[in-house]
């Protein structure tokens, strides 16, 4: 009787559709996901167009456009020196700030990629080495502790003065400057994706699928790239997710410190601090960075919780 | 018929091997002593109750997990002393079907994939069409149409992902299979089909079988012999025929009389054993079974009852186990 049944709800709504099909059909259930997606597209394309379009220098100084406002201004007070020449307004050095937020956006999104993926890779490597090897488990996360417990901003500061002068004699100022942030930033914040992988890698290795796979005679490396990883999908996923935010988060911080990228190279994290001192008279200098930078980080995690929702054959499909 | 599994003495102890302050949890005795060879093409059912260590004992037949005391032999070889490399070959002759038909298959893996991935691991599929042939084939001879071989587990029902555990056993074509619990997650109308399945595919293949359950109706179906078990010891063993109309140990006997029967006549006397099962951290001196025996007597504390002989190829532990008399017994020997 259950076999019949069971038949019946198998072939009736699964004619056995391409696996990558039925995760976008569930992702697209997912509004929150889909304006997320929505989002994160229209401010890639943003910067990665942008620059093309609004062809302005971001590190042009014009004294005598100076502190211009925003366009919209105008609608509570008419006053305002605005232009359309300058839509955003600009800064205390007459940069316009539509371009630098531009720029900026090239600068922090890859940096928060960069770090992300770094920090997301050996946090998963480290998750899972930890929880499938018992013997390697106490040293790596004891290791894990210990990094976990350090002090992460005076240790930035001395690796950005031990490291600055020659990686930036090696590659350039900018690029040497991006390694050096990005690695730092990879290094620092891979500590929880690493304890949230491991939890769920020891939940995962007393499954009995997994005691199956020893039993078949899988290698071990096989049993963890076939069954291990494809299950801490989710918990990875959603850890991307953070890790693309603390990593945008930590460069305006070093930025704010005056350790990240040098003065006339602009990221959000830069010039939100930058416009800090004056923030009562000019708002949109804080606001406008900051939003992006929020707005950025909220859509990734849409997407991460509709990417994970996806991936879930238990979920998906309901 | 030549033996083909030989196991000697097999025991293990689980202990408490946590890094905590503090004193230690007492070391668990989950298999003790125990001994008993199985056949080619036999079917040996193991039964007794939840926690007496009958999993732990296919666990170690499998050699899945390490063996405190005593050895397995798998076809006259000693399996505690060979090499990861030689257990892992080994893995191809020796196949496991599990409990949970739910947990024992990856939610993420196609069929196709599933049951394939002995034949992955020994490099017994060729090409991805020999693969997907292959699998059609294993499909169908489970009962199960070969279209199903791109859909995942959880599109499945519960007899149907047990019949593609089954497929993923016999793939590699093995001499022996360990078989824990395979039908109690089943509804009982499934249960029949399931156990059908197997002995078909025992007829068919010819292998040997560990079949572990705590339902004596089952057992009656699929075993050609049954050993029971208590506490992490076997205490009784023997033919189907013997177990099932002569019980010589009272926990047996106690089993027997509590596996339901359809005729309400026949249920007049039940056995009903007093407490619970102890810890098998803290198993009773002499017979573990006397703190809830009815015949508990004062020898029963202080000495444990070997397993003896009451007839020929019947085993049982306890000190009022009677052994056939010597008139008969001096013919065999």
């Amino acid at each position: 009787m259950t076999e019949v049944l069971a038949e019946a709800i198998i072939t009736e709504p699964h004619p056995a559709t391409n696996k990558w099909a039925d995760v976008w059909r569930q992702f697209s259930h997912h509004k929150g996901a889909l304006i997320g997606l929505l989002f994160f597209a229209f401010i890639t394309l943003f910067v990665l167009i942008g620059p093309y379009i609004w062809t302005l220098d971001p590190n042009k100084l014009d004294i005598r456009a100076k502190d211009m406002r925003p366009i919209y201004t105008v609608l509570w007070n008419g006053e305002a020196r605005v232009g359309w020449n300058h839509p955003l307004g600009t800064d205390n050095l007459g940069k316009d700030l539509l371009a630098q937020l531009m720029q900026g956006g090239r600068t922090s999104m890859a940096v928060g990629w960069t770090g992300m993926v770094l920090a997301l890779f050996i946090g998963a490597l480290i998750g899972v080495v930890a929880g499938f090897f018992r013997r390697l488990d106490g040293p790596l996360m004891r290791f894990t502790d210990l990094v976990l417990s350090l002090p992460i901003l005076p240790l930035l500061l001395v690796a950005v003065t031990l490291f600055r002068e020659s990686l930036s004699q090696m590659l350039g100022i900018e690029t040497g400057m991006f390694i050096l942030i990005v690695t730092i930033i990879g290094l620092t914040s891979w500590m929880q994706t690493a304890r949230i992988v491991r939890g769920d890698v020891l939940a995962l290795k007393e499954r009995e699928f997994i005691l199956a796979a020893r039993s078949i005679g899988t290698p071990n490396n096989k049993i963890i790239t076939r069954h291990i990883l494809p299950n801490v999908l989710s918990p990875i996923m959603v850890s991307a997710t953070l890790g693309l935010a603390t990593a945008i988060i930590t460069e305006s911080a070093l930025s704010f410190l005056g350790v990240g990228f040098p003065p006339d190279f602009p990221t959000w994290g830069k010039q939100l601090a930058d416009a800090v001192p004056r923030m009562t008279e000019y708002p949109e200098r804080v606001v406008l960075p900051g939003l992006a930078i929020s707005l950025t980080v909220l859509s990734v995690n849409y997407i991460g919780d509709g990417l994970r929702d996806a991936l879930d054959p238990r979920i998906r499909g309901r | 018929m030549s033996v083909l599994i030989d196991v000697q003495g097999l025991g293990k102890t689980f202990t408490d091997t946590t890094m905590r302050l503090g004193p230690k949890r007492p070391p668990v005795r989950a298999v003790e002593s125990v001994s008993f060879q199985i056949h080619q093409g036999e079917a040996l059912a193991v039964v007794g109750e939840s926690g007496c260590g009958k999993s732990t004992l296919g666990r170690l037949l499998l050699h899945l997990i390490e063996a405190s005391e005593g050895r397995v032999m798998f076809e006259n070889r000693d399996m505690s002393a060979m090499s990861r490399h030689e257990i892992r070959q080994l893995r191809q002759r020796m196949q496991m079907v599990f409990q949970d038909p739910f947990g024992s298959l990856s939610p993420r893996r196609t069929v196709a994939d599933i049951i394939a991935e002995p034949m992955d691991s020994f490099g017994l599929t060729k090409s991805r069409k020999d693969r997907r042939e292959k699998v059609a084939e294993l499909l169908d001879l489970v009962g199960l149409p070969p279209s199903y071989m791109d859909r995942r587990p959880r599109q499945f029902s519960g007899g149907q992902r047990q019949r593609i555990g089954i497929a993923r056993a016999i793939s590699v074509d093995p001499a022996f299979i360990v078989a824990d619990e395979p039908v109690s997650a089943l509804d009982v109308s499934i249960q029949a089909q399931i156990i059908n399945l197997m002995q078909d595919l025992q007829e068919k293949r010819g292998f040997s079988f560990l079949f572990i359950a705590h339902d004596l109706a089952v057992v009656r179906h699929v075993a050609d012999r049954v050993a029971v078990m208590y506490l992490g010891r076997i205490v009784e063993m023997g033919t189907k025929a013997q177990i099932y109309s002569s019980p010589h140990h009272p926990y047996t006997e106690a089993l027997m009389s509590a596996a339901p029967r359809p005729d309400p006549a026949a249920r007049s006397n039940r056995i009903i054993l007093e407490g619970d099962v102890p810890s098998p951290s803290n198993v009773p001196s002499g017979c573990p079974f006397r703190t809830r025996c009815p015949l508990a007597a004062e020898i029963c504390s202080v000495e444990r009852p070997p397993l003896i002989e009451v007839e020929p190829g019947h085993t049982a532990a306890c000190h009022f186990a009677t052994p056939y008399p010597i008139a008969q017994r001096s013919p065999a020997t």
